[in-house]
This record gives structure tokens, sequence and C-alpha cells, in this order.
């Protein structure tokens, strides 16, 4: 029985890897440092990063994976549910024992998980790519706020930095707490946590903080969702499809209506 | 001021609806300026309306004000509807305020007709041109030809649109000259044609110079009203057949019906033919994706798709003797036309299989949907039938058995159409 703990970090998880190959004491759970409860039975490892050892497990996980498996690993790692660490091991374990490469053997449990897990993670950064709307500040910046299924925030930058190459901006996850700020130059990560707000208050802008023109725009999106669609061909199962009622909070035009454009 | 752009957006939005075409995908159109927007790769939806469409791009007509009074559209002339007009800087500042705040992917400028096609099309291609050149706007543009349209106008709205088309509507010839006196289909054609040449010219320039200008890098698309005329299932998938083979389309969309207008001319329905409408777009997906040939799926003794059940279940029903399909040894072609297996499970099943030999179980696994599989596939020679069935004996359990549930839409138009009938 070995439990190892670590950091919490990517690089962490990949020492991880390393050391129980060194010991070639097999992992019977890993956990991060700050919730692992000491084991009653057999030993308790405490890994501490290291650059060295976990670039060199990433590199050999490089000359052994596809760009898209290696993809699908550390998407499992930001998929954060109960597990991800032990899958992240056994699949990094199988492609080191494995003579060829485990890609597409989807008979071995950890290969289809991570497969599947690769897709989920996929899915909910793209619905934050589609669902993310920005309101503009009055100094100019575009601020949105997300709370996604798994920590996502580290995968859509490439795409709004991409996108938004002209206007500064910034993506705020309130329930990991820790954001994304464009200034026309580069992305850094930021956190908006003082002493002065309420977490619950964190990311919202009050009335005299909008660009003037803000709620115009907000409305002219409602009124034209309300009168793109067909009523002759309402189908609401399909339309929840499509958007659960979970991202709802993020969609203007799935907020109330303002009195005098209900005509 | 806010008002009036309220109004008109209510009314140009509505207007525009019925062209059922969202797509933003295909274009290669990066944002190298530094400026707005980038419309490479994968289209996004945005948003979803409560018919359970795509939202992606700002969908407008730039005027309602038409000149033509064909029947099954909401436009004609003859409509006694409100009518407004955006200017070409309202539509501009639409679209630029709505992609900065991520609500779309850009726009899809259509128009009613007003006094002749070039000066509608001129201010079709002004837009885009404002919104590329001084705006530096790299998301997607969506630009509507106006049938009859000149060449050199046709040219420049595919220097800064990333897609064209030219709405077909009708099914055939006869049923435009009833409903829609004043177009007719060389009118239709000649542009796309037009806009055929200039997509392969600009390819074979492409070759030659890196610096080649771009014509509509996501290709061209048209639509049909399905519903609204005669026309068989069968005649309108060999127009689909013949438009993605001679015109090279990206996308032929199919709109069902919407009742629009008491005109005498068209059929009278209560609801539109959505159960129809979707089979098509699966018959449609069988000849693009799933290497069917369109005589496979409709012919003369069956020129309609059957509505109860998928055109792959229903080939498959006609075609025993192409089953059972091992799993473990058929060609990749070959599960494709399982029904039930798609693009995904088929991949995933060649794949997997290079390792070990596939059993269901492997499938479930897999998330291969076996409910109509199951009658149609072998592992290792094994099969999940005790028995055989003839073809309507399966069709029935598919449909019925196994605790089946049919679609509560189909069961509701299905009934409709008992109580009509």
């Amino acid at each position: 029985m070995h439990l190892y703990t670590y950091d919490g970090s990517f690089e962490g998880l990949l020492t991880v890897v390393f050391e129980a190959f060194e010991r070639k004491a097999w992992p019977t759970a890993i956990e991060q440092e700050q919730v692992a409860q000491p084991s009653m039975f057999g030993d308790t490892i405490r890994v501490v990063t290291d650059e060295q050892k976990s670039g060199r497990v990433w590199q050999g996980l490089q000359r052994r994976l596809s760009k898209g498996a290696l993809e699908a690993l550390y998407y499992t790692y930001l998929w954060e549910q109960s597990g991800f660490e032990q899958l992240v091991f056994d699949y990094a374990r199988l492609a080191f024992e494995s003579e060829e490469s485990i890609e597409g053997n989807y008979t071995a449990t950890c290969v289809l998980q991570v497969q599947q897990i690769h897709k989920q993670v996929h899915r909910e950064k793209h619905r934050m790519e589609a669902f993310v709307r920005f309101q503009k500040s009055a100094d100019g910046l575009f601020y949105a706020t997300i709370t996604p299924d798994f920590n996502v925030l580290p995968l859509i930058i490439r795409h709004f930095e991409r996108r938004y190459a002209d206007q500064r901006w910034a993506i705020y996850d309130t329930r990991r707490r820790y954001g994304a700020y464009y200034n026309l130059v580069s992305t850094a990560f930021i956190n908006l946590e003082t002493q002065a707000v309420s977490p619950k208050r964190y990311g919202v802008l009050t009335a005299d903080q909008y660009d003037a023109e803000e709620a115009k725009y907000q409305q002219l999106w409602q009124v034209y969702f309300d009168h793109v669609n067909i009523p002759e061909r309402k189908n609401p199962k399909l339309h929840l499809r499509h958007i659960p009622r979970r991202y709802w909070k993020y969609l203007s035009e799935k907020q109330p209506r303002q009195l005098k454009n209900l005509s | 001021m806010d008002s009036k752009i309220n109004d008109k957006l209510k009314i140009l939005a509505d207007a525009a609806k019925y062209d059922v075409s969202c797509s933003s995908s295909g274009g290669k159109r990066k944002n190298d300026n530094k400026g707005l927007g980038n419309a490479e790769g994968m289209g996004i939806c945005h948003s979803y309306t409560e018919d359970g469409r795509c939202v992606s791009l700002l969908k407008i007509l730039l005027t309602n004000f038409c000149i033509y009074d064909c029947a099954y559209c909401v436009t004609r002339k003859s409509n006694d509807i409100k009518r407004a007009a955006f200017t070409v800087q309202e539509v501009v500042d639409l679209t630029i305020n709505f992609y900065r705040r991520n609500y779309i992917e850009g726009l899809f400028l259509s128009s009613g007709i007003f006094k002749d096609a070039d000066y509608t099309m001129e201010r079709l291609v002004r837009v885009a041109k404002k919104l590329r050149q001084e705006h530096k706007f790299n998301g997607y543009i969506h630009l509507k030809t106006i049938p009859g349209a000149s060449d050199e106008l046709i040219k420049e709205a595919g220097l800064y649109a990333d897609r064209l088309s030219v709405n077909i509507e009708l099914p055939s010839e006869k049923s435009l000259q009833a409903l829609a006196p004043e177009k007719n289909y060389s009118e239709i054609l000649v542009p796309m044609g037009s806009i055929k040449q200039q997509l392969v010219q600009a390819k074979e320039e492409s070759k030659l110079f890196k610096s080649a200008p771009v014509f509509a890098p996501a290709g061209q698309s048209t639509q049909l009203i399905v519903g609204a005329s005669a026309e068989s299932d069968q005649q309108i998938l060999q127009l689909s057949d013949q438009l993605y083979k001679g015109y090279s389309l990206k996308r032929v969309y199919y709109s069902g019906y919407v009742p629009v207008s008491a005109d005498n001319r068209l059929p009278i329905i209560t609801e539109p033919p959505i159960i129809r409408e979707n089979r098509i777009y699966q018959a449609d997906w069988l000849m693009r994706f799933y290497g069917f040939d369109v005589k496979e799926i409709v012919d003369e003794q069956h020129p309609n798709l059957d509505l109860d059940i998928d055109p792959k279940l229903s080939w498959a029903l006609r075609n025993r003797h192409a089953f059972p399909v091992e799993m473990n040894t058929a060609d990749y072609e070959m599960i494709l036309r399982v029904p039930g297996i798609g693009v995904k499970s088929a991949k995933k099943i060649v794949s997997a299989r290079r390792f070990a030999p596939l059993q269901f179980e492997h499938l479930r696994q897999m998330g291969v949907v076996l409910k109509r599989a199951k009658y149609f596939i072998t592992c290792q020679t094994k099969s999940l039938q005790r028995q055989d069935y003839e073809s309507d004996q399966l069709r029935r359990k598919i449909l019925f058995g196994d605790g089946s549930a049919r679609s509560a839409l189909l069961t509701q138009q299905l009934d409709l159409f008992r109580q009509v009938g």
C-alpha cells in the first residue's frame, strides 16, 4: 500500500510518476497534500515537485505519445474529478511499459477513460468559448465571469487572444477564484480576491461601472434572439439539449426582458 | 434613435429567419492584422433558439422592401407587413458590437430586392467591405448573392465574404414558375456557376502565388424549401446530388416550409414538415459522409423517404443480403453502413480491433449504440440475436419493441396525419 501526496500541480503529478518508477512502488492512491488523510495501512510518500524529474517524465511521454494523446492526458488533469491522478498515472505507466503505441487501444480501461475525459473537457472548453458573454466596462475593458464544470480557463485563453487581439478583456472563474487578463500584448493570470469585497461580488460590476452603451447592446441582443425564433417550430427538448440550464446564467439572451421591449 | 434600431432589428431579423443556413465553419481567415476577430477552423454556435436551431451569425436582411412576389416568401411584395431598411453603418455597428461581446461569429447578410439586382448587391458588398477594410474585421461574413447581379459584383463580394450563397428555394423549374414567376432557374444557376469558377480560379492562383487574393474561402451553399411544392424526396435529393457534384457546393440546406402565406398556389398545411426535413438531412449526410449514392437512398420504387425510420436503417432493411457485418474483419466502409453506427464509432472500432478481438462488451464501453446495430452485426461470429427476423418484423421490433420509445414529435405528427386522413 503506497499513498503518494503531491502539491496539486501537473508537474507535481508527473514527479509522482517519476518517484513511483524509481521505487517500483506503484501507488494505491494519489492525493493532494492539503486534503490527504494519513493512511492507516502502508506508507505515505510525500512527493516534492521537481522540474527535472517531471521534465524527464514528460519527455519520455512525448517520445511515446502523439500530440493528441499528450493533450488528452493534460485534459485529464484539468478534469479534476475524483480519481484523475490515478488515471493519469495508469495511462503514463501503460505508455512506458508497452512496446507499441497504446493510443486507440480502447480495450484498456484507462485508455478508454482518458479518451472519454478528453472529449468531456473539450466539450466544456468549446461551450465556454461559445457561451462567455463579455460586458463592456466604462474604461473599455470587456469582462466576463465563468464557473465551468472543469478547469478549462487555461485552455480557452489562446482562442480569445486570437479573436480579440484589439480589445482588452478579462475572464474570471468565480468558482476556482482566478482569472485571465489580456492587455493587448499578452495574457496573465490574475487574482481579484480582496478583503473589501465579499466573494459573491467578485466579477460583478455595479451599474456605474458599465460602458454607456452596454445596456443598449444587451437589449438589442435580446430583441434579436426573440425574433430569430420560429414559434411554429418550437422544440424545448432540443433547445435544452443544446444549452442545458446550468449555462443560462452566462447568457444575456436568457435573462429577464425589460418591460419596454416586450412588445 | 435606439427604439428605431430596435424596431428595425425586430422586422429584419424576423424576415431573415427562414433562411436556415447558420454555418460559420470552413473559413480560413486568421487574425494576422491585430484586428478584430478570427474565423479560422471550427464554427461556434453561440446560442440556440427555442426551436433548437443554432445561432452563430447575426442573420438579418438589409431591407425587406422587395420588388418580387414569390408566393412562399414572407417578404413578397403583395404581403401586408411592416417594411424597414438598415443603413450600411447600422449593420456594421451591430455586427462589431455583438462580435466584441462574443454573441456571434459574424454576419449573414441577405436582402429583399429593391430597384434591381445590382443596386441591392452593391449595398451588401459595401457592408462587407466596410467591415473588412475600416474595422479590420476578421470574423465570418456570409453574403447572399442576389440572382441577376453582375459578375463583377459577385467577384468583389467573394473578396470580402467567407461564404456566398444563392438560394434555389424550389426544387424544380416548374414549381419556380408557378410560385416565383419573376425568377427562373438560369438566373440562379448562372451566378452559382460563376462563383464556382471563381473558386476554382482562386485556388489555382493561390497555388502559383502565395499572396493571391482569397475568394469566399468557405465556399458556397444554397437552400431548398421542402413541402411548398409537390416534388418527391427523390427529386430533391437528385437535385442536391447534382449541386454537390456539378457546382461543388459546400452545403445544401433544406427548409421545411413554414406557412407564411394563404396564397392559393401553396399547399394548405398547419405545421412545418419537420420530420420530413430531418429525414432529408439524414439522407444528405449519407451522401456526403457515409459513401452512399443517391440511387441507393431513393429510387423509382421508393421515391420518398420513410418518415418512421432513418434512411440508413431503411436501406439496411431493403438490403439484408449485405448483413450481418462482422466487426472484427469488415471494411470501414461497410461498418459505416450499419444502422446506428456513425463515423466516430466506426473509426473507434477499426482502431480498437488492432489490439484485441472485439466483443459486444467492448463496443458498449466505447459508447457504440447497439439499439439498432445489434440486428446487423456480429462480434467474432457471435450475434446478440437468438433468431433471424424478416425485414418487416425487424422494422416493427425497432420501432415498437424492446422498450423503444418513438419520438413524441413523430407520434404527434403521425396522429395529426391520421386525424386528417
